[in-house]
């Protein structure tokens, strides 16, 4: 059993999806995925361990050997991936219970879940593969699910960001798969190992270039990398509140791994930085995403949406970190990615509990609201706190590496711009904790009727972690600082 | 009870008070009473580790680390030892002024208040007793978030605006240029212990240590260097017993508190002293001192003419410690707690003036002495604290810090001292002298109708003092400023080996 607990990953949701379907009844479904997700938490979590203790897995499916057959391949980053898209799964999906069931048609529910656990097995396929096309596969499936979900969303406009999405996103997919083609083309394989095996052998040629070009655009279109965000703001505020927080906290985080993957083990980091002045491109790109998007972040009415340019820039910062190529760098990125799924994955089921109650997001309609809802506003504060990076939160954390790595590299004026536009999330934090707590409710509505338990808990279950994981690091940076030496070559 | 489980208990027991006051939120007299006996607890457990640290024990307590290396830990030293002591002490008072204060005045969400209360002076035991930088920073951001909703209370428009200006230069000084400085120290060093000696010593050459001292010193924001003083004038929208205590004492004490710390212990004054990157500080903070004291002269409202004066009277020690030699650490130490019995003092009798009267401009203050003839004889006790006159504890730490100038050789910074004194007279002098000298303007008509009653204030004839609980309070300080003149060479013995002068 414990051999195939790789290929349990990936089948256990894929099963799941057409049991939802089939079982139909709204709760039967919901146990489904209650039970898809939880076996999905507790095998990545044995599977982390298994790879802290005894190295790189390798699983071959069907017993075909790699290159022939696919690989899957699990080695100290995309178990930590792992663990973080399925930990978000499992704590999300009792959230749904209450939230679906208001958000959707009753008849829709199954819908819902069957999308979902697609959505999941997409991304917990894409971080476990070993082979560059069964990767493509894969991010096919998350997608096509993920536009399913946002489609889904109660605002008729909720189809037009869908569909924006569906465009760009393909966009994406098609830029990936001619750069894995053109791999292919020149390597006649598709197994990342195999393919890095090759490159760093044969000399770097035109047809290398071209698909290094295309893999980049491609990933960062699916990572929403400034200037290529344009999909996510709507996508993220008018998708059901489930899937703004799901998506938020895994999807735009399986594709920055999927960057780390090409960047640093397929193409070499010879290629990856020699070719194109990647460095300098990746470095002013994160830096206008975290200004440009926080600014226009302090403009919106709507709470989602600004939560979402909150995301293009704190994205940003993950993809500062990659850029300075060193272990502290990359570690604060990686560090990152888990503590920003954990803050804005915990923020966004706050503002999912504000919709379920007033069913609106816009800032107007909260005045009084930290009265009313006490416990909701307070998770979306202290989760504020960490998206501003105050001690005792893991954002805090992740800063702190972050800025270590930008004066390992001798970048002192990229720590100052770190610092600085981190100040910008005090502003658009506040303006919302300034609404809620200091203006009176508009009717004078006082008592309180906080949203359900079954929705406060998981969301108080990731803020609460995002404070646990600011106070102990042992896990992430642990983790973190081992996979990025890995990922660096130092073994 | 040992040093350790001592600190604990400094830190834990004022949020063990948190819970009880919002427990009886219900219950104001039970809610105030857990309010005073748990400040008088914490003021005995500060006083009873006071002789353990006098002969030169460094009690310990480490928790766990959250960045390899780096724990959240605490160690206790004479500097720190002497503004708990202040901290803890004056909130004992503090509280008894409050309960007063508060009652008389019908203010609202008084839970808020205590419960705040409570967790920012928590959060200054946390920076007194802090081992490492980071433990430091952790509880200053704390403090900082804590009194957010003190200095917001009234809830006004006004009060945002200014809880705005307040958590904008403090969270954006602290994170910009105070955590850079941090990690940046970490990354050349290696380590944060508070380190006697300094850590940077022999770590980074002169032009670095001189962007980093400037990223320390306008790191700090509590420290209200020029011009980053805004918020403290800002703040004093918050009920007067904030003023008095966090925006006299605790807070802002914490920030020149933060800047002795940094420099005894991340640079060394010796090392401080050597590279001469420190002469911008000192005229900057020469620059506070008198440009505050002119500013202050101009306030018409009480409470704003002694913010400024507070800024003013923060650059002394900001000067002391850039002068860099032991006198200067001795007397920068000395006047957080000269300086803290005095203003404390002065903002106590503003509110009592607020509370009896409904006055805060200080032009309306004509012959309000001779009505509140107690309110104004601890306003002037504390003026003259201030000021520096003997036989007030003010004079001591002014002495120490013009002899450390004149050690120093900069007989200019002697002169921005006396300068400095002569405008203390100029602005607090007046108001002493309109409330018992000039005759009220007309006759005061709506005593009759005053509520009276225990809560209300003292009434006996023509007199109508501040409620007996704010008169208790203003007492203590004001004997504490004259006791202080005769105990200063307590201070001095204990913060000698701090200062680097033995025995």
């Amino acid at each position: 059993m414990t051999e195939h607990l790789a290929a349990l990953q990936v089948v256990i949701p894929l099963l799941c999806a057409p049991i939802c379907m089939l079982v139909r009844y709204r709760d039967w479904s919901w146990s489904v995925a209650l039970f898809g997700s939880w076996s999905c938490l507790a095998i990545s979590w044995l599977l982390l361990q298994q790879v802290m203790t005894s190295g790189v897995i390798s699983y071959h499916m069907g017993n075909w050997v790699p290159p022939i057959g696919i690989e899957y391949r699990i080695d100290e980053i995309n178990a930590f991936v792992l663990l973080i898209v399925s930990a978000i799964g499992a704590i999300v999906t009792p959230y749904a219970r209450e939230s679906v069931r208001a958000e959707f048609g009753v008849n829709r529910v199954y819908m819902f879940y069957t999308s979902y656990m697609l959505c999941l097995c997409g991304l917990l396929g894409v971080t476990i593969t070993g082979d560059a096309f069964n990767l493509f596969v894969f991010l096919e499936i998350s997608s096509l699910s993920s536009y399913v979900l946002i489609a889904m969303g109660k605002d008729r406009r909720a189809l037009k960001a869908a569909y924006q999405y569906l465009i760009l996103g393909t966009i994406g997919a098609t830029f990936i798969v001619i750069g894995i083609g053109l791999l292919y083309a020149e390597t006649g394989t598709l197994n990342m190992a195999d393919l890095a095996n090759k490159l760093s052998k044969n000399p770097i040629n035109k047809t290398i270039g071209t698909a290094f070009g295309f893999l980049f655009v491609g990933i960062s279109l699916k990572l929403a990398l400034f200037p290529l965000h344009l999909w996510l703001p709507n996508a993220y505020t008018f998708a059901p509140s489930v899937v703004s927080a799901f998506l938020a906290a895994t999807a735009t985080k399986v594709a920055v791994y999927v960057l780390l993957r090409f960047l640093f083990t397929i193409f070499d980091i010879k290629i990856s930085f020699g070719v194109l002045p990647l460095e300098s491109v990746l470095l002013a790109l994160s830096i206008v995403a975290m200004f440009v998007a926080s600014v226009v972040a302090i403009f919106q009415p709507n709470i989602k949406r600004m939560l979402a340019y909150s995301s293009v820039a704190q994205i940003g910062y993950v993809i500062l970190g990659i850029s300075f190529i060193n272990i502290n760098g990359l570690a604060a990125g990686i560090i990152h990615l888990f503590n920003h799924a954990l803050i804005k994955g915990g923020m966004f089921l706050a503002v999912g509990c504000l919709f379920y109650k007033i069913a609106s997001v816009n800032i107007d309609k909260l005045a009084g609201i930290g009265r009313r809802m006490p416990l909701t506003m307070a998770a979306f504060v202290v989760g504020g706190l960490g998206l501003i990076g105050v001690p005792l939160t893991a954002g805090f954390i992740s800063k702190w590496y972050l800025i270590i790595g930008a004066l390992d590299r001798g970048l002192w004026w990229a720590a100052v711009l770190i610092l600085l536009s981190s100040l910008l999330a005090v502003i658009y934090i506040w303006r919302v904790v300034e609404v809620a707590y200091l203006k009176p409710s508009p009717d004078g509505n006082n008592h309180i009727e906080d949203a359900p338990p079954s929705m406060l808990i998981p969301t108080w279950v990731l803020i609460g972690s995002s404070i646990y994981f600011g106070i102990n690091t042992d896990l992430t940076v642990g983790v973190a600082k081992q996979a990025a030496r890995q990922l660096l070559g130092g073994g | 009870m040992t040093g350790s489980t001592a600190i604990a208990f400094a830190i834990g027991l004022p949020i063990f008070g948190v819970i009880l006051i919002l427990l009886n939120d219900r219950y104001p007299n039970i809610r105030d009473t857990v309010t005073l006996t748990i400040s008088g607890c914490l003021a005995l457990i500060v006083f009873g580790m006071v002789p353990e640290v006098t002969s030169g024990g460094r009690p310990t307590l480490t928790f766990l680390e959250i960045i390899p290396g780096l724990p959240i830990a605490f160690k206790v030293e004479p500097l720190g030892m002497l503004f708990a002591m202040v901290a803890s002490g004056l909130w004992v008072v503090t509280t008894f002024y409050s309960i007063g204060y508060m009652r008389s005045h019908h203010e609202v969400k008084q839970t808020r208040f205590y419960a705040c209360f409570a967790i920012a002076i928590s959060s200054a035991m946390g920076i007194c007793f802090a081992g490492n930088m980071l433990t430091l920073f952790i509880f200053y951001e704390i403090l900082t978030i804590s009194t957010y909703p003190l200095v917001i209370h009234s809830e006004t428009k006004e009060a945002v605006k200014a809880g705005r200006t307040y958590l904008g230069l403090l969270i954006g000084t602290s994170v910009a240029f105070l955590l850079l400085a941090i990690v940046w120290t970490w990354f050349l060093t290696g380590t944060l212990d508070f380190t006697p000696g300094g850590i940077l010593k022999e770590k980074a050459d002169g032009p670095i240590l001189g962007i980093l001292l400037f990223l320390y010193m306008y790191g700090i924001g509590k420290a209200a260097l020029m011009p980053i003083h805004r918020w403290l004038p800002a703040a004093m929208v918050a009920p007067t017993p904030v003023s008095a205590l966090l925006h006299a004492v605790a807070v802002v004490k914490a920030g020149v508190f933060t800047v002795l710390k940094v420099i005894v212990y991340i640079f060394g004054t010796d090392t401080l002293a050597g590279i001469g990157q420190d002469d911008w500080l000192m005229y900057i903070a020469a620059f506070t001192v008198i440009v505050a004291s002119c500013v202050a002269l101009t306030k018409d409202n009480l409470k704003a003419r002694l913010a400024y004066s507070t800024v003013s009277q923060l650059s002394y020690i900001i000067l002391g410690a850039a002068l860099a030699n032991s006198l200067g650490i001795i007397g920068g130490g000395m006047h957080i707690a000269m300086h803290a019995f005095g203003k404390i003092t002065l903002f106590f009798c503003a509110g009592a003036i607020l509370v009896a009267s409904h006055k805060t401009e200080i032009s309306e203050m004509k012959g309000l002495g001779r009505i509140m003839p107690l309110t104004f004889t601890a306003f002037f006790i504390g003026s003259l604290s201030v000021i520096g006159l003997p036989p007030l504890g003010g004079s001591w730490s002014k002495w120490y810090l013009m002899l450390s100038a004149s050690e120093a050789g900069l007989v200019f910074f002697m002169l921005i001292f006396m300068l400095s004194s002569l405008l203390n007279i100029a602005y607090l002098m007046p108001v002493v002298a309109r409330g018992f000298f000039s005759a009220p303007e007309k006759p005061e008509h709506h005593d009759t109708n005053k509520p009276v009653g225990f809560w209300n204030g003292l009434n006996i004839g023509k007199i109508h003092e501040a409620p007996p609980f704010c008169l208790f309070a203003m007492a203590i300080t004001s004997g504490g400023c004259i006791l202080l003149f005769f105990y200063a060479d307590k201070i001095y013995k204990m913060l000698a080996p701090v200062a680097g002068i033995q025995g």
